[in-house]
């Protein structure tokens, strides 16, 4: 029990902490994308808040074995894989395309749906068949050249 | 470039920021997950097993919930302006999936996630949404 509603709170925390610090508005978003016209700098002050506490959290965190509520065997299930390839740049360059265009990354995307329901929803919803057409392109043997193109 | 004073809020998205760092670690530190909104989505639209959905649903239920925290426990409203109109924004919804599915991450997962953790992965992963992000905007506002 106190493990379900311990997710909720987190996922609560994380998107009343988007809501405050402004990354639900997309034109606020598009502002501090706009670095060659009048730049908004205030999301570069999320990101660095962000990353700091989690970087010095994290650091504390990892000298326990494994996570409170853990499941089995599973500890802290951090990224194993380290290869820098053109899956990971071709796929992050578009990513920042769609973000440039829409002023909506996925955590914000959800977060506002409650907010302003006509916009967002078609948002996610097309968000949510190009995750899942990524996922299809890219795992199983065949589609690996497909996922290169 | 000139700075835009007038929208600049560098306290309120301090705060956030740090709420954001703090539910990243707090995941980690209860679930041993990473706080990846793109992964996390994944794994309902295309689910690895029963047992691994329940607790991304209950994550997302969080996330929709917390901006009315702010609305009503810090009286603050959230603003929403959109940046784009019309057949922009389900393009640029798609895409978005699309590049985070192929990238294997977003602005969370990569970015306050990944940099924390100084993983070189995701700070060419950043650094590469960054730059087109930047790109984006550019060409959308000042050429077209």
């Amino acid at each position: 029990m106190m493990r379900h509603i311990s997710i909720i709170l987190i996922g609560a925390l994380f998107g009343a902490g988007l809501a405050l610090s402004g990354m639900l508005n997309p034109s606020k978003v598009a502002g501090f994308l706009d670095l060659f016209g009048t730049w908004d700098p205030s999301l570069a002050f999320v990101m660095g808040g962000g990353v700091v506490a989690n970087f010095i959290g994290h650091r504390i965190v990892m000298r326990r074995t494994g996570p409170v509520f853990a499941s089995g065997t599973a500890g802290f299930r951090i990224p194993a894989n380290n290869a820098i390839d053109s899956k990971l740049v071709v796929g992050s360059a578009l990513f920042g395309i769609g973000w440039g265009l829409g002023g909506l990354c996925p955590g914000p995307a959800i977060s506002s749906l409650l907010l302003v329901p006509g916009d967002a929803v078609l948002f996610v919803l097309m968000m949510l068949a190009g995750l899942a057409v990524g996922r299809m392109l890219t795992s199983g043997p065949a589609a690996t050249p497909a996922a290169q193109a | 470039m000139s700075i835009d004073f007038q929208n600049f809020t560098p306290y309120a998205s301090l705060i956030g920021g740090v709420m954001i760092g703090l539910s990243a670690l707090l995941l980690m530190l209860t679930h041993g997950r990473v706080m990846g909104v793109s992964g996390i989505l994944g794994g309902i639209v295309m689910p690895s097993g029963r047992s691994d959905i329940g607790w991304r649903v209950l994550f997302v239920i969080g996330m929709l919930a917390g901006p009315f925290a702010v609305i009503y426990f810090l009286g603050r409203p959230v603003d929403i302006m959109p940046a784009a109109s019309g057949m922009i924004l389900p393009v640029a919804g798609f895409i978005v999936g699309l590049g985070t599915a192929i990238g294997s991450g977003c602005t969370s997962g990569h970015g306050i996630c990944g940099l924390a953790r100084l993983s070189p992965r995701s700070l060419v992963a950043v650094g590469a949404f960054m730059t087109t992000g930047i790109a984006t905007v550019f060409l959308a506002r000042h050429v077209m």
